[in-house]
């Protein structure tokens, strides 16, 4: 067996054991916040892992080094677009009225908007 | 923030639709390459207009260097998040804090303040909610410092060291 191979079938293994914990995540988070935050940020470095380990690994077991540039571009799109995603979700989480966990100890955002909706009032008269 | 000629912002459009493009393809064949060079041409010639605002400057070597180095540091704390994030899910007693907080940034261009949005994402227990002008509130899953000025030294400043330079 490779270096290759080692390092590939590790970096599956690392993304795959990564991909439960998200999950395990969705479950066990109170609510839609923290949940956004468990799944995105160990979903995308799964998905790092298992893709680029794929790549690595079929330098040793198809003999082909065209699978690496392949996969190292799906990841860069991927960790681009990823985080992005989740930013939109959880906006539109906040803007349609979800509440925090009512052991959230600060929420900043509301006295922003409040303090932004009372400037405009006193705008218009 | 001035905008670079017509001409430097759709040729660094076409340098990197052929960069993409030769990633792709994964081969140094003169036929692909010529293909993909007309390829990028027509649509670099239909999409520069929303691509880019500063052009070939973009490609000064300080700032290449500066994104360069920036890749395994931000790798690096990608990694203690998700373990910082197994951690808080393993834990049988679940130790979280959560809030939304609110930072600033010194950042002016929009691309860094892109930039910055998705490395706060993507780092140990944050996550951005909305950017207004140089605001930005973020959900932490564990708050240790409510202030302005403490959310803003724990969460943007880490990585603004390389943002100001890459994106300045």
């Amino acid at each position: 067996m490779s270096a290759a191979a080692i390092i590939g079938e590790f970096l599956v293994l690392f993304g795959a054991i990564f991909y439960v914990l998200s999950s395990l995540g969705l479950i066990r988070m109170p609510d839609v916040y923290n949940r956004m935050q468990t799944a995105t940020k160990s979903a995308t470095l799964g998905s790092l892992g298992v893709i680029v380990g794929v790549g690595i690994w079929a330098i040793s077991n198809v003999n082909s080094y065209a699978w690496l540039p392949k996969t190292i571009v799906i990841a860069v799109f991927l960790l681009l677009t990823n985080p992005i995603s989740a930013h939109a979700l959880i906006r539109a989480a906040y803007k349609s009225g979800i509440p925090l966990w009512e052991r959230s100890v600060v929420d900043k955002y509301k006295e922003a908007l409040e303090r932004e909706g009372k400037e405009m009032k006193e705008g218009e008269q | 923030m001035g905008e670079a000629s017509k001409i430097s912002r759709y040729l660094y459009t076409v340098i990197v639709l052929f960069i993409i493009w030769m990633f792709l393809t994964s081969s140094l064949d003169p036929q692909e390459l010529e293909i993909g060079l007309i390829l990028s041409l027509i649509v670099g010639a239909l999409t520069y207009e929303v691509f880019t605002e500063k052009g070939l400057a973009n490609l000064h070597p300080k700032r290449v260097a500066y994104a360069i180095a920036y890749i395994p540091y931000f790798i690096w704390a990608m990694i203690m998040a998700n373990l910082d994030v197994a951690y808080r899910v393993l834990h049988p007693k679940r130790p979280i804090n959560p809030g939304i907080v609110e930072a600033k940034t010194v950042l002016k261009n929009d691309l860094g303040k892109l930039a910055l949005a998705n490395s706060i994402t993507l780092t140990p227990g944050t996550i951005t909610l909305d950017v207004k002008e140089d605001r930005y509130f973020i959900h932490w899953i564990d708050v240790t410092d409510e202030s302005v000025e403490g959310a803003s030294k724990a969460i943007t400043e880490p990585f603004e060291k390389f943002l100001k330079v890459i994106f300045p």
